[in-house]
């Protein structure tokens, strides 16, 4: 299929960015067609043996909770939501002992631009989560579970509600799986499309039904979670890994990446890439070898900036990150972050200045309200660049711009002040020279392209006052 | 319990493990600046001013939220702690209107105070600012939504301390607006308190906007007269005018809150009707007089009726006026004195040992873990009481309430029993039933609980603080003293605490001061069922203060005599003779004994107004005139000291036991009962008069109120008019509730539109108009 063929059919459906073909070492979308989602097409491909194994279901002796949280630790598994924490980590804060009803909680609600792994995998290949989960629950002694799913991807919910019928009818779910005494309820949670609730404490609010405001940590979902009640929360792509760990040991799951970064990632390419999709890779991946893989830089053009690891990320240019490896270490050396793993690309024919326009206006529409820096310093920051891009800049706007990100920074409840803070700064660090020239000369620095999305964020804006 | 040491901008400290900083800092007298962080209210941590620098983290932290460490150091004013503080007021500002002269919180407002040491001399936001549409939250509160900081210390007042939420924050981001449910007002009988904790002008005062600055005002403290708590109050005055009251600070009592009673009545001090000069009657016309003629014009009536004078007094007069008004009718030989107006059966007044009171201080209600409410309108009756009883509901008491109807209490309630009237005494001799079987060992599992009484006695016989409590409605009901017998010998058996919840902000100090019949003086009740020849009433309004309205007024018409110490224009005051104005609560000196036994003394904060005296030199000056010994008082403190209350005096006053059965001769009740109650705001002359307070939710008109079922038996549907008789007549709307217990029909009193109905219980008709 043609890169044209590709994009032509992305574009039309905006679903099959994961069937390309050019993944390494794929674990998570290894086999998929787009239609070998259901339960026997899982098994098929191995699927809940690694719940079998840990069971004592598969004629082995079975794997006691510690165990398997070694196994998990031993992976160096990181939380592919965008933190990066270290999951096995995660899971031992756990109070496993406690007499008190757990939660586990897989965040789906995949709302970073430029982020699309999740939906794809719970769309193509829906057990893998149900069967990582599980054996999350089982490690960890949970006994029930939420999957909180982004409120705009309707179908998607609507597959993993199938998908959780055909779990629970085969017993991989449900009272004493698989005739074990472990029993686990999972049940699916349609959000409303907050980017705020993949935050994992606002997500808890909204799994309660409550407004999605993330909380004041500490305490930490791990002693105050859902309903009060100690809860593990994880990214759907970290639940998905870990039945290939369990198969396969954490040390081959550590060999597959590099040290301290076990594994494959899903990155989801998009920008200014002849062929955008998600891109499983493992973890060490040359940037070069990603952007390969994608059909390198659309229409010849040259290389300007990526965003390594979703919009909230600090941009990087060109030259920094041709020489990074994908992976935590890497791209954080660099100064920027993995993050959700969005790698968005952005060639010499962008517009910095409108680009930052855009992340910016999407940070204060998503802003929570809840703490002044976020709720009063996004509109700020985007007010201020909407005037720079329309030729109205002032000199001291860069500084002040600069002076309120780092004004934002650090002060907020959540990391939503930081992501909207971080671009800023990072654009304004590499690409200050395109800001000055807007604002002495009232256009556009690289000017082709500009255009009619400048025409369609004044719309918003006139929208938002009426 | 176990301490941390920790070190505050240099100063070691010693505070308790999960403090937070706020907390340490607070202990050791360091001011962090804060908005949304208020002690009584969940932490939310949302307005990031109190960020402060703490070693080896990397951000700066909330104080409010962040709890202390072992060794931690926290510095408050480093260069790190004041740069972030300084970028939150910048924040802060940037959408806040700064027009500080013409806000109505200028001078008194926690942003504008920061600003000046956190704020910056120019603005560097040159973008538009934001503008917010103002909401109606009804005729208490005002709206300047634009000045909101979105510190949501409203809206978790209202969730935590009123029970009830009526303010959210919707919307998101710069977007974010505090606002009620669409098209509904903030009706909370506790509003008010919203107004103190917005720290900012965007919720003041609706009734004293515009009226003054804050500068201007004189702040005198006061005590508020027109429920039992006796909440501590500054009085802020200007030019002799009493322009707002707000709570004054005591734990004890009445916390940092104050009902809206309390906060807004003052509104009714100075209204259009205020008797400014003695009055004295001349054929069907009122004529004003000088004090000499009006006070020898009563002095004359009186003295012709001698023995055979009625005394009435306001369960809210202080114990000064009381006193002297005992003393009176002493002197004139009458024993028929008293202040219990809204009482219809006494029989327990021939074994009571002493004045009836809460039975324990106020602030242990909050820890109480079993408590049976009888016969109250709580949350209207006693607001703050109720904030104290909610808070013990929902940290582990178990809660019942036994009235006219369910009541909603805003809390976990363990159980609720609505029954007419009549029926109380039935569900107590249950409840004694129960409780008996629970200490005998008998209780429990093996007796079914069909009517509810077994988990009653359950809570009242655990190994906790636990208490029957009375309400209004218990005490004025027409077989009282059986009530009041019943509850004590449960108490007597599960070893409950037994407490009166008072009606009146000083009948504790007035019925331990001896403003009671004398032995065969007559009661309020006996008083007015016989006319007698002359009556005194000391801020009386008869046909709104007293039980049984009509039969009060056809005794005053039956008088030769009356004479009303009054501080406004009774609408009814043809009955009286001679009018003396008198000094409402905020112009003379005096002192009143809350529900907890607690004498709470108070200066006037205003001059009389007009030829308005202190009722208690009124009193002095007729006892001299009438020839009486024991009226050469100079001062209030030496009235205070005649009355003999100081001490331990009063606390051996105090006691709800009686010492035997009380014999009541008062009839069963039964078929069709109306329940009457208070209405809220219209207590006492004052507050009846309070305009903002009258035009809330809870002064609506009156309406009978009754149960579907009741409704269906009558052939009566939802808003449909009805004549309700009782004695009088009135006209009045049907409002279906379901709340409301079968075969009651619950009618607010003491309002205009139901003066005319007899008594508060009793049989009634109801017929379509």
């Amino acid at each position: 299929m043609s890169a044209r063929d590709v994009l032509a059919r992305f574009e039309a459906t905006g679903k099959e960015t994961c069937f390309h073909g050019r993944h390494i070492d794929p674990q998570i979308y290894a086999g998929l067609d787009g239609s070998n989602w259901r339960l026997k097409d899982y098994e098929a491909r191995g699927g809940y043996q690694a719940l079998r194994k840990i069971l004592g279901k598969d004629g082995g002796p079975g794997m006691a909770q510690d165990e398997v949280i070694a196994q998990v630790k031993e992976s160096a598994l990181r939380g592919r939501g965008g933190a990066g924490f270290p999951t096995g980590l995660k899971w031992s804060f756990m109070p496993r002992q406690s007499p008190v009803q757990k939660y586990l909680a897989c965040n789906s609600d995949e709302g970073e631009p430029g982020t699309c792994k999740d939906r794809d995998i719970l769309q193509f290949n829906p057990h893998i989560v149900i069967e990582g989960m599980a054996i999350a629950a089982y490690a960890m002694g949970i006994t029930v579970g939420y999957n909180y799913i982004h409120g705009e991807i309707f179908g998607t919910y609507e597959r993993f509600e199938e998908a959780l019928e055909e779990a629970r009818a085969a017993g991989y779910l449900g009272d004493r799986i698989l005739g074990s005494d472990f029993s686990f309820q999972l049940h699916a949670s349609h959000g409303f499309g907050a980017y705020i609730c993949g935050e994992e404490t606002a997500l808890l609010e909204s799994l309660e039904g409550k407004k999605g405001q993330p909380r004041f940590k500490p305490p930490f979902p791990a002693s105050f979670g859902l309903y009060g009640k100690p809860t593990t929360i994880n990214n759907t792509e970290t639940f998905a890994a870990v039945p290939w760990i369990i198969r396969n040991s954490g040390q081959a799951y550590l060999e597959v990446g590099k040290p301290n970064n076990g594994g494959t990632k899903i990155f989801s390419v998009s920008g200014d890439v002849e062929m955008p999709g998600n891109f499983e890779v493992p973890m060490g991946t040359p940037f070069s070898k990603l952007l390969e893989l994608a059909g390198g830089v659309r229409k010849g053009r040259k290389l300007k900036a990526v965003i390594p690891g979703g919009s909230s990320a600090p941009v990087l240019t060109a030259d920094l990150m041709m020489e990074c490896t994908m992976d935590y270490d890497s791209i954080s050396k660099a100064g920027s972050m993995l993050g959700s793993g969005a790698v968005i690309v952005i060639d010499d024919s962008r517009c910095m200045v409108e680009s930052l326009l855009r992340l910016s206006y999407f940070y204060t529409h998503e802003s929570c309200g809840q703490c002044t820096p976020c709720r009063e310093g996004t509109g700020w920051l985007y007010k201020m660049l909407l005037r720079i891009e329309h030729g109205q800049g002032r000199a001291e706007d860069i500084d002040t711009l600069d002076d309120v990100a780092l004004n934002i920074m650090g002060r907020t409840i959540c990391a939503l002040g930081d992501a909207a803070a971080l671009p800023v700064r990072s654009f304004i660090k590499h690409f200050r020279h395109e800001f000055v020239h807007h604002i002495e000369h009232g256009t556009c620095m690289v000017g082709a392209g500009s255009g009619a999305a400048t025409r369609k964020l004044a719309a918003q804006k006139v929208g938002d006052r009426a | 319990m176990s301490t941390v040491q920790i070190e505050l901008d240099g100063q070691p400290i010693e505070v308790p493990v999960n403090s937070t900083i706020m907390d340490a800092a607070n202990k050791a007298g360091v001011y962090i600046p804060h908005f949304c962080y208020h002690r009584k209210l969940s932490i939310a941590a949302n307005c990031r001013m109190c960020l402060v620098e703490v070693e080896k983290s990397p951000k700066p932290l909330p104080a409010c939220a962040s709890p202390v460490t072992q060794g931690m150091k926290v510095f408050t004013k480093s260069p790190a702690a004041v740069r972030a503080q300084k970028g939150v007021m910048e924040f802060l500002l940037i959408n806040h209107p700064l027009d500080c002269p013409i806000c109505d919180q200028g001078g008194e407002c926690q942003l504008q105070d920061l600003a000046v040491g956190y704020g910056s001399t120019a603005s560097r936001y040159q973008e538009e600012k934001r503008v917010v549409l103002n909401k109606n939250l009804g005729p208490l509160i005002s709206t300047d939504m634009t000045r909101c900081i979105h510190c949501t210390r409203c809206v978790r007042f209202g969730e935590e301390i009123a029970g009830k939420m009526e303010l959210g924050m919707a919307h998101r981001g710069e977007h974010s607006e505090i606002m009620p449910f669409i098209e509904r007002t903030v009706d909370s009988e506790l509003s008010g308190n919203m107004i103190d904790v917005c720290p900012v002008g965007a919720l003041t005062s609706k009734p004293f906007r515009y009226a003054a600055r804050t500068w201007e005002l004189t702040k005198r403290r006061s005590i508020a007269a027109h429920d039992s708590l006796g909440s501590n109050v500054t009085v802020q005055v200007k030019q002799d005018h009493v322009l707002r009251v707000t709570p004054l600070e005591n734990e004890a009592v009445n916390e940092c809150w104050l009902s809206d009673r309390d906060r807004f009545s003052y509104e009714g001090l100075n209204s259009d009707d205020r008797l400014l000069h003695p009055m004295v009657r001349d054929g069907d016309r009122w004529v004003q007089a000088s004090w000499e003629d009006a006070l020898a014009r009563a002095v004359a009536g009186l003295q012709a009726a001698g023995s055979s004078s009625g005394w009435l007094v306001s369960p809210n007069a202080t114990l000064e006026e009381g006193h002297l008004v005992a003393r009176l009718a002493k002197g004139l030989k009458s024993g028929n004195v008293d202040h219990r107006l809204r009482q219809s059966d006494f029989a327990a007044d021939e074994v009571a040992t002493g004045a009836s009171w809460l039975g324990m201080p106020i602030a242990e209600v909050q820890g109480l873990k079993g408590m049976l409410v009888v016969g109250s309108n709580l949350r209207k009756d006693h607001p703050l009481l109720a904030h104290r009883i909610r808070h013990a509901a929902d940290h582990g008491g178990a809660l019942f309430a036994l009235g006219s109807w369910r009541e909603e209490l805003l809390c976990n309630v363990a159980g609720q029993f609505a029954l007419p009237p009549s029926q109380w005494e039935t569900a107590l001799e249950g409840v004694l039933a129960a409780v008996e079987a629970e200490r005998s060992g008998k209780g429990g599992a093996a007796k079914k609980d069909s009517a509810g009484y077994v988990a009653v006695a359950a809570a009242l016989c655990q190994d906790a603080p636990r208490a029957i409590l009375l309400g209004n409605e218990a005490i004025n009901h027409p077989r009282a003293s059986r009530l009041r017998w019943l509850a004590q010998r449960i108490c007597e058996v599960s070893g409950a605490t037994l407490g009166v919840t008072v009606e009146g902000s000083n009948a504790v100090g007035l019925a331990a001061a001896g403003v009671l019949p004398a032995s065969r003086g007559k009661n309020a009740q006996s008083m007015l069922a016989k006319p007698l020849s002359a009556y005194v009433l000391l801020n009386v309004e008869p046909s709104h203060d007293c039980g049984d309205g009509p039969a009060a007024l056809r005794a005053m018409n039956a008088a030769d005599t009356v004479v009303c110490l009054a501080t406004h224009m009774d609408g009814n005051a043809d009955y009286a003779d001679v009018l003396l104005p008198v000094a409402p609560w905020t112009e003379t000196a005096g002192s009143r004994v809350n529900c907890e036994g607690r004498l709470q003394a108070f200066v006037g904060v205003v001059p009389p107004a007009g030829k308005a005296r202190p009722a208690w030199k009124v009193l002095r000056v007729l006892g001299n005139l009438l020839g009486l010994k024991g009226f050469e008082q100079e001062t209030i403190d030496d009235v205070r000291r005649d009355i003999g209350l100081a001490g331990d005096q009063l606390a051996a006053a105090l006691n709800n036991a009686l010492s035997a059965e009380p014999q009541t001769a008062a009839p069963e009740l039964g078929g069709l009962e109306r329940a009457g109650f208070v209405m809220p705001y219209g207590v006492d002359a004052v507050t009846r008069r309070a305009r903002s307070l009258q035009k809330t939710a809870d002064a609506r008109q009156p309406v009978a109120q009754m149960h579907s079922q009741t409704a269906a038996q009558l052939g009566l549907s939802d808003g449909q008019a009805v004549r309700v008789t009782q004695g009088g007549s009135a006209v009045l709307k049907v409002q279906i509730d379901d709340r409301v217990a079968a075969g009651t029909v619950r009618i607010g009193a003491a309002h205009c539109d139901t003066v005319a109905l007899g008594g508060l219980f009793g049989a009634l008709k109801v017929e379509p108009a």
